[in-house]
C-alpha cells in the first residue's frame, strides 16, 4: 500500500519532512503577511480616486492571467535561487486578489455612511479605521481567502527554482518514479489548501453581516 | 530575442497543444456539469451540498492534484485531462446549477400551466434562461484552466508549460517569458471573447453572477 509506505518514509524521514513543512508555511505566511501590509492600504488609498481604482482594477486583473508557474519561473532569471525569489514571487501572486478586493469592498460602502461620517466631523484617519475598514473586512477576507489559495498552490511550485518546501516531495517523486514520496508532497500540500479554504470561509461567513452583500469572491 | 523568431512552429505546436488540452476538459466538464447542474438546482440540500465540495476541491493546488493522479493514471495528457476536467467541473457545476436556481419559479409555473413537458421546458425557457450564468461559468473556467494547464506540462502533457519548464531547467529567460506572455494573453482574449458572448446572451436588464 503506498498510502503506508508514504507514512513510513514520514517517520523514518521526520526532520526532513519537518523542515519542509516549515518552509513551506515559513514561504506562505511572510509572503501572504506582506502582501496584506501592501494592498490593504494601497486598496483603501485608492479606492477614492476614479482613475486610480480603475487602473489598479485593470492591471490587477490583468497580473491575474499570468500563470503561477510563470510568475515563479520568471523570478529565477532575475533574482536567481533559492527563498528570496520565490517569496517575491508569491507576493506577486497574493497582491492582485486582495488589492481588487479591498478596493471593490471600499467602493460599494453606501456614500450615506460616509456623509454621515464627514458630517460628524471624522478625520480622514477616523474615517478610515472606523467605517471604511469594518464595512470593507467581509470583501477584504475574501480577498485574503484568494491570495492565500494562491500562495499555498504556488509555493508547491517554488520547488522548481530552488524555493524548498513540501513541492521537494512531489518533485523528487516524480523523478524518481516513487509514489510514496509523491503523496508525502501532494497530501500535505492539498490538505493544507482545502484547511486554509475552510478556515477563511467560516471567517467570511461570521464577519459578514445578513443584509452586507459586499463580500465578493474575485476568483 | 533570438530564440523566439527562429522557433515559430515550435511555438504554435505548444499553442495547439495549450489548446486542445483546455478544450477537451473544458468540453467534458462541461457536458457532465449540464447534468449535475441541473439536477442539483431544484434540490436545496444537494445544492448546498455541491457548492461546499466543489469549493474545497477547487482549493487543491494543481502540481499536488496531478501528483495524486500519478499512482492511478501515471503521466501524460490522460492524466493531464482528467485533473483539468476536475477543475473545469468545480467552476461550471456551481455557475449551471446558480443560474437554473435564478429562475423565478412563476416562470416555471406558468410553463407547466401552458402544458409544457418537462423536456421542453428545460429546452425552450430554463436553458435560455440560465444561459448567461452557463457562458460566464465557461469563460471562468476556460480562463483558470488556461493558467493551470501550464503546470500539467511538468507530468509531460506538453503545451505552454513545456516551454516554461525548458526555460527553468536550461535558465534561459527568453523561454521563460515567451511562454509566460502567450499564456497570459491567451487568456486574456478567452477572457474578452466570452464576455462579449455573455453579454450578447443576456436578456436585457437582467445581471449575471
Amino acid at each position: 500500500m503506498i498510502l503506508t509506505q508514504a507514512f513510513e518514509w514520514i517517520f523514518a524521514n521526520w526532520e526532513t519532512f519537518l523542515g519542509a513543512l516549515e518552509q513551506h508555511l515559513l514561504m506562505c505566511a511572510v509572503s501572504l503577511g506582506i502582501a496584506i501590509a501592501i494592498s490593504v492600504p494601497l486598496g483603501v488609498t485608492i479606492a477614492r480616486s476614479p482613475l486610480a481604482s480603475f487602473l489598479a482594477i485593470n492591471f490587477a486583473g490583468a497580473l491575474r492571467t499570468i500563470p503561477s508557474l510563470a510568475i515563479l519561473a520568471i523570478a529565477l532569471p532575475i533574482l536567481g535561487i533559492g527563498l528570496v525569489p520565490s517569496v517575491v514571487a508569491l507576493i506577486v501572486l497574493a497582491v492582485p486578489p486582495i488589492l481588487l478586493n479591498t478596493c471593490i469592498g471600499v467602493r460599494e460602502i453606501d456614500p450615506g455612511v460616509v456623509d454621515a461620517s464627514v458630517g460628524m466631523g471624522m478625520t480622514r484617519m477616523q474615517r478610515v479605521s472606523r467605517i471604511e475598514l469594518p464595512l470593507a473586512l467581509p470583501a477584504i477576507i475574501a480577498g485574503i481567502k484568494t491570495a492565500s489559495i494562491q500562495v499555498i498552490g504556488g509555493a508547491a511550485l517554488a520547488s522548481f527554482i530552488g524555493g524548498g518546501g513540501l513541492g521537494d516531495f512531489v518533485t523528487a517523486g516524480i523523478a524518481l518514479m516513487d509514489m510514496s514520496r509523491l503523496l508525502v508532497g501532494a497530501v500535505p500540500i492539498a490538505l493544507l489548501a482545502i484547511l486554509a479554504e475552510i478556515l477563511l470561509s467560516l471567517l467570511q461567513r461570521a464577519l459578514s453581516m445578513p443584509d452586507n452583500s459586499s463580500s465578493r469572491d474575485a476568483r | 530575442m533570438q530564440w523566439v523568431p527562429d522557433n515559430v512552429p515550435r511555438i504554435l505546436e505548444a499553442l495547439g497543444e495549450h489548446l486542445l488540452l483546455v478544450a477537451v476538459s473544458v468540453a467534458s466538464a462541461f457536458v457532465i456539469s449540464m447534468f449535475i447542474g441541473v439536477w442539483s438546482a431544484r434540490r436545496p440540500r444537494a445544492f448546498a451540498v455541491v457548492i461546499a465540495v466543489t469549493g474545497v476541491l477547487f482549493a487543491v493546488p494543481s502540481l499536488a492534484l496531478f501528483a495524486l493522479l500519478i499512482p492511478m493514471l501515471g503521466i501524460g495528457v490522460v492524466p493531464a485531462i482528467v485533473g483539468l476536467t476536475a477543475y473545469s467541473l468545480m467552476i461550471l457545476v456551481r455557475n449551471i446549477a446558480a443560474g437554473f436556481q435564478a429562475i423565478a419559479p412563476e416562470i416555471l409555473d406558468a410553463a407547466d400551466g401552458m402544458g409544457y413537458g418537462k423536456w421542453r421546458r428545460l429546452r425552450e425557457i430554463e436553458f435560455p434562461l440560465a444561459l448567461p450564468y452557463i457562458i460566464a461559468g465557461v469563460r471562468i473556467a476556460v480562463v483558470s484552466l488556461i493558467g493551470i494547464a501550464t503546470v500539467a506540462a511538468y507530468i509531460n502533457a506538453g503545451g505552454l508549460g513545456a516551454i516554461i519548464f525548458e526555460g527553468i531547467d536550461q535558465r534561459f529567460p527568453e523561454k521563460i517569458f515567451a511562454g509566460g506572455l502567450l499564456t497570459s494573453a491567451l487568456a486574456l482574449t478567452a477572457d474578452y471573447s466570452l464576455t462579449r458572448l455573455e453579454r450578447a446572451a443576456r436578456p436585457g436588464g437582467m445581471r449575471a453572477p
